[in-house]
């Protein structure tokens, strides 16, 4: 049995049909395609989960500086305050969005991370998730099957669509990685299947045509602060879905849009550092400190 | 289409802050590093495109000589590269050049090994970590680092590719690709060798012990 599936429908479909959840059915396809068994699988995912908690373990409690200076040290602002005081939008969702930028500094200041699905968008699945799974107790364990339902989602986007802020801007980076992070945590609280993937459709229907303008071009601004709302979006979709609320747009037709709408976009607003942000007179005043007159 | 691995999506593990510019940088020394076959002593980076014009705030350049000295791109101490070489005496250059038409984030390095002898390879870092080296020595070469791939440098003569399959099949090795690019008939000539199983050093040796035709043998390992 392969257990093989190109989109969120069939993906849907293989969940009915064996009355399994979709991290069931994303690690019987891997066991199936790498031909190891499940229990390698699940530990190597392990080991993920183990970097991401050091990396959101760093960020939030070490003085970090990314090499040009430009990020570092926000997530740990963030953290004294929803420590010490009532926030607006409470404990659980600032602990999640400084955790996401936790992850973000550590991997501006060259610290280890992993890439969830690119390495500027690695924050987002980290911070939710263990959030969650530590205001919910749930052990390593399920939030491994958290990561493998992730990963289900963005396979099925790197697929269809891309996840490269070069191809598809941000929308595609950090929108992929908040919609596998919201059908994680709706699989994880004991949603469907078919809520799972509502959520990731939210998701992206949320940031659908979010430009990728990063200052300099480095992975540091905007990013740390998108894979923040990135967090929030994510947590905020799920809900939604636990809720019961649908996606009028099935998650297919969503991820194929966000493709579109990616390919529409200048390069200006693709990585390039030529629009957007990175274009302001700020944002050029940056890329001058950092890298001199040189670059044009 | 590529099969994808749920690692593929969730990985690889890697020091920040680039895919393309940190690890996939650093995968690119680490395979010329191997390509070379001696510890280095010197090194010339020669920096194009997007790699030139970014170099520095990726950390490029440490993760360049991060390879060079053997690291993996999810090395702790990837980001203090510089001063490891430097304390080893291992000298090193970057240097900003036009490499023609080619991928943005290209870079040519040369090195010089203990023996003395020079070493050039030509290399793209082609996102999500991936590299394309495609000149060893000025000879058009093509490889991925996707997969264990052997590289075997070899006199362009009759046999000897049976040579090498013989030897590969004996091990139950499967080979995913295979090309062999050459200088002139009967010249200097490149095997490239990608499998779907690991390769391990039996396999290496008995292909070294093959004859003076077969010049050098290298093993890339995959991502």
């Amino acid at each position: 049995m392969s257990f093989e599936f190109n989109n969120g429908r069939e993906c849907i479909e293989l969940c009915k049909q064996h009355d399994k959840q979709i991290w069931e059915v994303m690690l019987e396809r891997e066991s199936f395609i790498s031909g190891k068994e499940k229990s390698e699988i699940e530990n190597y995912m392990m080991g993920n989960l183990q970097i991401m908690k050091s990396a959101v373990r760093k960020g939030l409690f070490e003085e970090v500086k990314s090499v040009s200076g430009l990020v570092g040290g926000d997530a740990k602002k963030l953290r004294e305050r929803y420590e010490s005081q009532k926030t607006l939008s409470g404990y659980r969702m600032n602990k999640a969005v400084a955790s996401a930028m936790a992850v973000l500094e550590v991997n501006a200041a060259m610290g280890q991370i992993v890439a969830a699905p690119t390495a500027g968008s690695s924050g987002i699945l980290p911070g939710v998730l263990l959030s969650v799974a530590e205001a919910f107790e749930l052990s390593d364990e399920e939030a491994v099957k958290g990561l493998i339902t992730a990963s289900a989602i963005g396979y099925i986007i790197t697929r269809n669509a891309t996840v490269a802020g070069a191809e598809g801007g941000c929308q595609a980076e950090t929108g992929a990685a908040a919609a596998m992070t919201a059908a994680a945590i709706v699989e994880l609280m004991g949603g469907s299947p078919q809520q799972a993937f509502h959520a990731a459709a939210i998701t992206i229907k949320n940031i659908l045509g979010l430009v990728c303008d990063p200052i300099a071009g480095l992975v540091e601004a905007p990013c740390v602060k998108r894979n923040a709302i990135g967090a929030a979006n994510a947590l905020i979709s799920a809900d939604l879905a636990l809720a019961g609320v649908e996606s009028i747009i099935p998650f297919d037709e969503v991820v194929e849009a966000m493709y579109r709408v990616g390919r529409a976009m200048p390069c200006e607003l693709r990585e390039t550092a030529l629009g957007g942000l990175a274009a302001t007179p700020t944002g050029l005043e940056i890329q001058k400190r950092i890298f001199g007159d040189k670059k044009e | 289409m590529k099969n994808y691995s749920m690692f593929d999506v969730i990985g690889p593990r890697m020091i920040g802050p680039s895919s393309s510019h940190t690890a996939g940088a650093a995968r690119l020394s680490k395979a010329a590093r191997k390509i070379g076959g001696e510890e280095i002593k010197q090194v010339s980076f020669y920096l194009h495109g997007s790699f030139a014009k970014t170099y520095k705030g990726h950390g490029t350049d440490r993760a360049l000589v991060a390879g060079i000295l053997g690291m993996e791109p999810n090395d702790e101490n990837l980001r203090y590269a510089m001063e490891i070489a430097l304390e080893k005496g291992i000298e090193f250059e970057f240097i900003e050049a036009d490499l023609g038409d080619v991928h943005p984030n290209t870079v040519k390095i040369i090195m010089k090994g203990i023996s003395g002898k020079t070493t050039e390879v030509i290399g793209s870092s082609v996102g999500g970590g991936n590299i394309r080296v495609f000149k060893i020595n000025g000879l058009d070469v093509e490889f991925t680092g996707e997969y264990p791939t052997l590289l075997v440098r070899h006199i362009d003569k009759p046999g000897a590719i049976a040579k090498i399959s013989l030897i590969l099949s004996e091990y139950g090795i499967n080979i995913a690709f295979m090309r062999v690019f050459r200088q002139s008939k009967g010249k200097d000539a490149f095997m490239i060798i990608e499998t779907d199983n690991k390769i391990n050093e039996e396999v290496i040796d008995k292909t070294k012990a093959l004859g003076e035709d077969f010049i050098s043998v290298y093993l890339i390992d995959a991502l």
